[in-house]
């Protein structure tokens, strides 16, 4: 089980959060205005990386706030995990870092 | 190729057996094919023995990062059923499984096919419901499917424990008497090997890195660890690595990979002779004819590409295993092992060409992809090699994220999901 830090609760067991999926996909302005593309790829798309990935997690057993965090898919390895509206991180940064 | 028969087996037993040829042969990487397979597992060696088979095109290359069969092909839980919910999948999964009948005989390779039947536990008012809709929408499509009541399920299945002292009783289940299972290491080898005489290269241990695009955006070739390969049409059918593969030629899909569990007993003597499945409670267990009892588990709660899973995943099964099944309580598990599989929002798989000319994709199978294996290739060589979809992969396309047609099989497709 992973243990998960929550920034605002601290470090808790993964049994606490819910996966919120893929992080920063923004809900476009004008939505009467889009087509149908547009909302297919904020719906349905995703970059599904192997690597880091910045995603959304639920500390829902907890302080129900929604986070969000920075993981390697490949080692399941939580680099950093940041409060919601907070800026996206460098992740090619951040793997350099890793590399270090 | 070398056939096997009763007759060959006497022959050869006179050379002590050392006269068996390799299923397949070790070639080299040609510098162009007409057409290149990424992904060798069952889907990708169905894909290219029907090009070879149906089509006639025989200057086709698999290729394979690891070794083939090595990926979700050798790690699922080998289960075969076409009970789904709506008319396209239905027409679908059904295609396989008609396949799947004299598959054996078509590759003269025997893929252990068996039909011993698929139950599907009921344990809520709500699971009664949705499985009788279930049984009369496969009825209309021509599927068998039956109503169990907990008696018959017993009768079915003498293991289950269908007392009303158990956290969820069975309140019934739907049987599909033409599911069952296979040898999954047979179906991709038996594929292997009948593509090969007919001329498919399978390139095993050869990972694409690259796939390169001409001025007016169609494919014009694959780089490898092996080398260039030139060639005009790529199938990718690379599971849960489809997303990173597809990305190569800046193609967003609509794939989410997550781990998905499966775990086998220690062996023991025949004694469960059909496959049962809980959606509700999530098990679904068959024994192999090595005698393991083979358990399916869920997938974890967020995507990852770590080929294992978290702990709790397995114990929650064996929970739901150890309830419906007391006898197989004190059974000790050998071995756990996970797959990174590609889910797709509506829970239905892509079986589509794409926006760049000349690049076709096969993905999308999620939990339950091994059922389809044969009739998934057999239509996506159509599509590869006619340029369209044929008739039953038609509304499986990846333009319907877009559309909204959606094939919402989010209910009917079992577990995990």
């Amino acid at each position: 089980m992973l243990i998960i830090r929550c920034p605002i609760c601290g470090d808790r067991p993964e049994l606490e959060f819910r996966y919120g999926g893929e992080g920063h996909v923004a809900r476009p302005a004008a939505t009467e205005a889009l087509d149908d593309q547009t909302v297919a790829d904020r719906l349905y798309m995703r970059t599904n990386p192997k690597g880091l990935t910045v995603e959304r997690w639920r500390h829902v057993h907890g302080c129900g706030r929604f986070f969000n965090a920075v993981r390697d898919t490949v080692s399941d390895f939580f680099v950093t995990t940041y409060k919601a509206g907070e800026p996206r991180p460098d992740l090619d940064a951040l793997k350099k870092e890793a590399v270090r | 190729m070398q056939t096997y028969s009763a007759l060959q087996l006497l022959r050869r037993a006179f050379g002590g057996h050392q006269s068996w040829e390799p299923l397949w042969r070790q070639p080299a990487l040609k510098p162009a094919y007409d057409v290149v397979i990424i992904g060798g597992g069952g889907h990708g060696l169905a894909t290219a023995y029907y090009l070879a088979k149906e089509h006639g095109i025989t200057n086709v290359a698999v290729l394979e990062k690891g070794w083939i069969g090595g990926g979700n092909t050798g790690r699922n839980t080998t289960i075969i059923r076409s009970n789904y919910l709506f008319d396209e999948s239905a027409a679908l999964y059904d295609h396989a499984v008609k396949l799947w009948d004299d598959l054996s005989q078509a590759l003269n390779y025997n893929v252990m096919y068996s039909a011993r039947g698929v139950m599907m536990l009921a344990h809520t008012v709500h699971d009664v419901q949705s499985a009788k809709r279930h049984i009369h929408a496969n009825r209309l499509n021509g599927v068998d499917n039956e109503w169990l009541d907990p008696e018959a399920c017993k009768a079915f299945c003498p293991e289950l424990n269908i007392s009303d002292n158990i956290r969820y009783p069975i309140m019934g289940g739907a049987l599909q008497r033409r599911g069952g299972t296979a040898r999954h290491d047979a179906v991709a080898w038996g594929y292997a090997r009948a593509a090969d005489a007919m001329g498919v290269d399978i390139i095993q241990n050869c990972e694409v890195t690259a796939i390169r695009r001409d001025a007016t955006g169609a494919i014009e070739a694959v780089e490898t660890t092996k080398g260039t390969v030139k060639t005009r049409k790529v199938g990718v059918v690379a599971a849960g690595h489809t997303s990173v593969v597809m990305s190569m030629a800046d193609v967003r899909m609509p794939l989410e990979s997550y781990p998905l569990q499966a775990l086998v007993s220690e062996p023991v003597k025949p004694t469960f002779t059909c496959v049962v499945m809980s959606n509700t409670i999530h098990a679904y267990i068959s024994q192999s004819d090595k005698g393991e009892l083979v358990i399916g588990a869920g997938t974890d709660a967020y995507t990852s590409y770590s080929q294992r899973g978290a702990l709790h995943i397995t114990e929650h099964t064996l929970d739901a295993i150890c309830e419906l099944f007391p006898m197989f309580r004190r059974m000790r598990m050998l071995r756990n092992w996970g797959g990174i599989v590609d889910v797709t929002p509506d829970r239905s798989p892509i079986l589509s060409k794409t926006a760049v000319p000349g690049l076709f994709v096969n993905c999308g199978w999620g939990t339950g992809g091994f059922k389809a294996t044969p009739g998934s290739g057999n239509v996506f060589a159509h599509t590869i090699a006619t340029g369209e979809p044929h008739r039953i992969n038609a509304p499986f396309t990846l333009d319907r994220f877009r559309d909204g047609t959606l094939i919402d099989e989010a209910a009917a497709a079992a577990v995990a999901h």
